[in-house]
């Protein structure tokens, strides 16, 4: 079987779309709210959620057959909790500013739901690589949604896009701001707070299911 | 798959060895870029609260070094402590002493013929801790710019203590009234007496970070009293 195969790539994009980890099986709703009124936390978030579900899924995946069933959910935890406790050390030494933005949130990938759910449900039973794929795609289909949300975030409730100023510069005084913050335009606070998170995901799981039919239960 | 209790008690052991020695071996080696943007932070700080436009990280290193011309701690009757290096100084810990016990850091910044001095300050907002540095003029009266941080205030609310429309009004403002009476900043709900010398406009919807604001600027300034007016006769 060749590392690529159709059955491999389908671990890849699944996740991506009809079994995405938020939007189709509503998981790891919790991080996904809180760190998304910036872009940039988000992607960073996104790549220490896929770079934990990766390895913890591959460690898993090769410890399968010695792990002991009556411990098995405590040392999946353990192995989360080491690989996370490494992210946020990295984090705190190379990109300092965004682990101060992310705070308590890159301990609480330990407690992502999607990380343990893929260890449970498909580490257990798979190869390292096909555990591999099925983490980074996970991690992947979680990250996406964290992009997209954080992109509307900012950009309608702070008007940024990755700290980048797109409808015009804006001061306390309207005669001193450009571009539409010249003619009235005053950003929409409701964005930066939580539970315009939940409403911007909400949409994208209508659009989503409005897209693709086989997600709408018969009843 | 099912094994005995022996083995699950060993191979559990085993698992918590490895990972508690690939962790701490983590932890150390990453420890000194960890002080080190610790420590540029810090300094950052220091420097924004005196400087009009905030320095850049890379420059941080440079300009301290060269515009933070000493540093030294006092107690709070305003006499120079020997042997304390005022940048380590700890001032959550030190603010838990009695005030006779403090060791309070100074900061003192001179460029183009300007001198500043700098005093940090600490307290509780709502959520989490609160803090900042100080700087005043050289009459040890009137504040020439401050910085605040803080680790977990309501975003658009309490959070808005760090950005540039709160903390520039703060500029000019006197600790001492006419009398020499210790009176601190008030921040005022609702806006401030746009003529008043000691308040500045707090933020709607974040009365209470600021209120512990002020409370921290009180609590802490008001141990280098005795040194300011030492100075200033």
């Amino acid at each position: 079987m060749s590392l690529f195969s159709s059955k491999n790539m389908k671990l890849l994009r699944d996740p991506l779309g009809d079994s995405n980890p938020i939007t189709v099986q509503v998981l790891g709703i919790c991080s996904a709210l809180a760190v998304t009124a910036k872009l940039e936390p988000a992607v960073v978030m996104a790549i220490s959620v896929m770079a934990v579900m990766a390895f913890s899924n591959v460690l898993i995946s090769m410890l399968r057959n010695t792990v002991p069933n009556r411990i098995r959910i405590i040392v999946q935890l353990v192995i989360i909790a080491a690989l996370v406790i490494l992210v946020d050390q990295v984090l705190k030494a190379f990109v300092y500013d965004v682990s101060k933005q992310l705070s308590v949130f890159v301990g609480l990938i330990i407690t992502n739901c999607i990380i343990m759910g893929r260890l449970e449900a498909f580490a257990l039973g798979n190869k390292p690589w096909p555990s591999f794929l099925d983490g980074i795609g996970n991690a992947a289909g979680y990250g996406i949604i964290l992009i997209i949300v954080a992109f509307f975030r900012e950009l309608l409730g702070s008007g940024t896009v990755w700290g980048m100023e797109v409808f015009g510069h804006k001061s306390a005084d309207v005669a001193e701001s450009t571009g539409l913050y010249s003619v009235g335009y005053v950003d929409n606070g409701l964005m930066i707070l939580p539970p315009m998170a939940l409403i911007t995901v909400g949409i994208i799981i209508w659009v989503q299911r409005s897209r693709s039919k086989n997600l709408i239960e018969s009843n | 798959m099912n094994k005995g209790n022996t083995y699950i008690f060993i191979y559990s052991v085993v698992m918590v060895i490895i990972v508690a020695a690939v962790l701490s071996t983590a932890a150390m080696l990453l420890k000194p870029y960890q002080d080190k943007n610790i420590m540029i932070e810090k300094k950052l700080n220091i420097l924004s609260s005196v400087m009009d436009e905030k320095p850049e990280k890379k420059d941080v290193e440079m300009l301290y070094k060269e515009r933070v011309t000493e540093s030294f701690a006092i107690n709070n009757k305003g006499e120079i402590l020997e042997g304390i290096d005022a940048f380590d100084v700890d001032l959550k810990k030190e603010m838990r002493k009695s005030p006779e016990e403090r060791a309070l850091p100074v900061f003192i910044y001179s460029y183009q013929g300007n001198t500043n001095l700098i005093v940090p300050v600490i307290g509780k907002g709502l959520w989490g801790p609160i803090w900042g540095y100080v700087s005043f003029e050289n009459d040890f009266n009137t504040i020439h710019g401050v910085s605040f941080d803080h680790k977990s205030e309501t975003p658009g609310l309490g959070a808005e203590i760090n950005t540039q429309w709160f903390m520039s009004p703060f500029k000019g403002k006197k600790i001492f009234d006419e009398s020499g009476k210790f009176v601190s900043i008030t921040v005022v709900k609702g806006g401030a007496d746009p003529n008043s010398l000691h308040q500045v406009d707090g933020i709607s919807g974040g009365t209470i970070t600021s209120k512990a604001l002020e409370k921290m600027l009180i609590d802490c300034i008001v141990s280098y009293e005795s040194y300011f007016k030492s100075q200033n006769k």
